[in-house]
């Protein structure tokens, strides 16, 4: 199959550019919650919208309402986990792992009790971005520059408090506000990448491409558009050959990311010694 | 205009029921270079993180040039230099361009974005400090001295009336840490900065410092250095340290 037919398909315009929207959003905020050690909120966020999917499944919600009725919850789930962070005297990961199991708990609860949707479900898990309707394209897009402008409006906020947050705070700034934004845009991006990776495997394309561009990046700017760039190429070439191969599409993108971040540590390591 | 850049009034700060500060008062003029000293645990640190509200305090009052904190908005007059950078990560991808210029967020409106001015004004920090030839540099591969002067000039790239350092050189080798006090010292001078500086090198607040701030909890002793050194009382309450002190200023 040579590419002009691949991409004669209508589903594959549709995965390749909601794919590399969804891509570009992960890896750029990636980057700001790997360097804050807070890479598994979007763990957490997504075993949150497996719970929301669930409950979205129990009230027999078309697929396009689904995701608009999950973003509510997914955020209200990302402001809580802050908030018992900051309030209830735990750590980050403690709040992130109770939000999360409750989010599983639910979901499994609502499978069990309500019956009939387990295999529904169950494709949430693993996602699959070449079923992506042009109405979900549609929302993809309307949430992707949503985030994008939060990211650009906040960008020099979110670098000074990533890089130190005492000092952040020190310049004046409000750094609880930047978090807050931060987490925000994670629950929105977490929710637009079920569809791409599945909810099992978001983190993989929220942490890989940061941490790929981290092994090369020769500033912050460079870090965020290598991630980017990272990102897009991998879910692209994910899309492409698990089309072509018969594979699954969220682990061959995640299979990809891990091979292109041994390309960039071995990269950086023959670098360093050379 | 108000020539005090600071003032602290009955201030009492504490953790989890223990009282760390004490009725702290005092005031510092503007163009002062105070040395803040005492014991671990005799309430430095804190005290600095609430004159620069990182933390509140239980009671008392602080202003900042001449403005109660409360309603202080010009943080980009205040230059802050901490210890270290608390959870560095070396492997930050930084250059020392981009960290000197988040210096110059602290001045701006939402949206925070930098303009040719800010260029301009870190181009010539870098340039006072002798560290335009790292710009490209990764902060995180520079030696330690090199990592402190960069974040030095990030808290000096808005010319701040009020410079606050809580032991900034603990991890620099005698020598960089002279030419790093040097460089304070010229800055005070030239640029009639005032400066805050907590340390533990009682030598260099003795050679550099204009005025003393002794805490254990609360002010044991805050005045000029002649002060401190014509009192033969003082001088005997502290014993060898004080005399340390005295032996370093002549």
């Amino acid at each position: 199959m040579n590419l002009n037919e691949m991409l004669s398909y209508g589903f594959m315009q549709r995965a390749l550019i909601g794919g590399s929207l969804i891509a570009i959003l992960c890896s750029v905020l990636g980057v700001f919650l790997v360097l804050r050690r807070l890479s598994l909120i979007g763990d957490g966020l997504a075993h949150v919208t497996f719970g929301s999917v669930a409950l979205a499944l129990f009230f027999r919600l078309h697929s396009v309402y689904m995701t608009l009725s999950i973003i509510p919850v997914v955020l209200a789930s990302a402001l809580g986990i802050l908030k018992l962070a900051q309030k209830a005297r735990i750590y980050g990961d403690a709040a992130i792992g109770m939000v999360s199991a409750i989010g599983i708990a639910t979901g499994v609860m609502l499978a069990s009790v309500a019956g009939g949707f387990n295999v529904d479900l169950f494709s949430y898990l693993f996602g699959n971005i070449l079923s992506i309707s042009s109405s979900e394209l549609a929302i993809a897009a309307v949430l992707f520059f949503i985030v994008i402008a939060g990211v650009v409006m906040f960008y020099n906020e979110l670098f000074a408090s990533t890089f130190d947050e005492e000092l952040a705070k020190s310049s004046g700034l409000n750094t609880d506000r930047i978090n807050t934004v931060l987490v925000l845009l994670t629950a929105l991006t977490v929710v637009l990448a079920m569809k791409v990776v599945g909810i099992m495997l978001i983190s993989a394309l929220l942490i890989l491409p940061a941490v790929s561009a981290l092994q090369i990046a020769k500033g912050f700017k460079t870090a965020i558009v290598s991630a980017a760039g990272i990102g897009v190429a991998t879910v692209i070439c994910g899309i492409s050959l698990s089309f072509v191969m018969n594979l699954p599409t969220g682990s061959t993108i995640v299979l990809i990311n891990f091979a292109v971040f041994l390309c960039a540590f071995a990269a950086r390591t023959l670098l360093r010694h050379s | 205009m108000n020539d005090k850049a600071l003032s602290v009034r009955n201030l009492c700060a504490g953790y989890h029921g223990t009282e760390v500060l004490q009725d702290i008062s005092f005031s510092v003029n503007a163009g002062d270079y105070v040395g803040i000293c005492g014991p671990n645990g005799s309430g430095k640190s804190t005290m600095i993180k609430i004159i620069l509200q990182l933390l509140a305090p239980t009671s008392g009052e602080v202003s900042l040039l001449g403005t109660p904190q409360a309603s202080f908005h010009d943080w980009h007059r205040i230059g802050y230099l901490p210890q270290g950078l608390q959870f560095f990560n070396p492997h930050f991808p930084a250059t020392v361009d981009e960290v000197i210029r988040l210096g110059r967020l602290s001045g701006k409106k939402f949206p925070r974005r930098f303009n040719r001015d800010d260029a301009w004004a870190v181009d010539r920090t870098m340039e006072w400090m002798g560290i335009s030839h790292i710009r490209g540099a990764m902060i995180g591969e520079l030696s330690g001295g090199l990592r402190q002067r960069v974040l030095l000039a990030r808290a000096l790239v808005n010319d701040p009336a009020l410079l606050v350092m809580d032991e900034p050189t603990t991890a620099l080798d005698p020598e960089t840490r002279e030419s790093f006090y040097k460089l304070i010292f010229e800055m005070n001078r030239e640029k009639q900065c005032t400066v805050l500086l907590v340390t533990h090198d009682t030598a260099t607040i003795g050679k550099y410092a204009s005025h003393l701030l002794y805490l254990d909890k609360k002010v044991v002793f805050y005045g000029s250095f002649d002060d401190f050194c014509n009192s033969s009382e003082m001088t005997g309450f502290f014993g060898e340290h004080g005399q340390h002190l005295v032996c370093h200023r002549h």
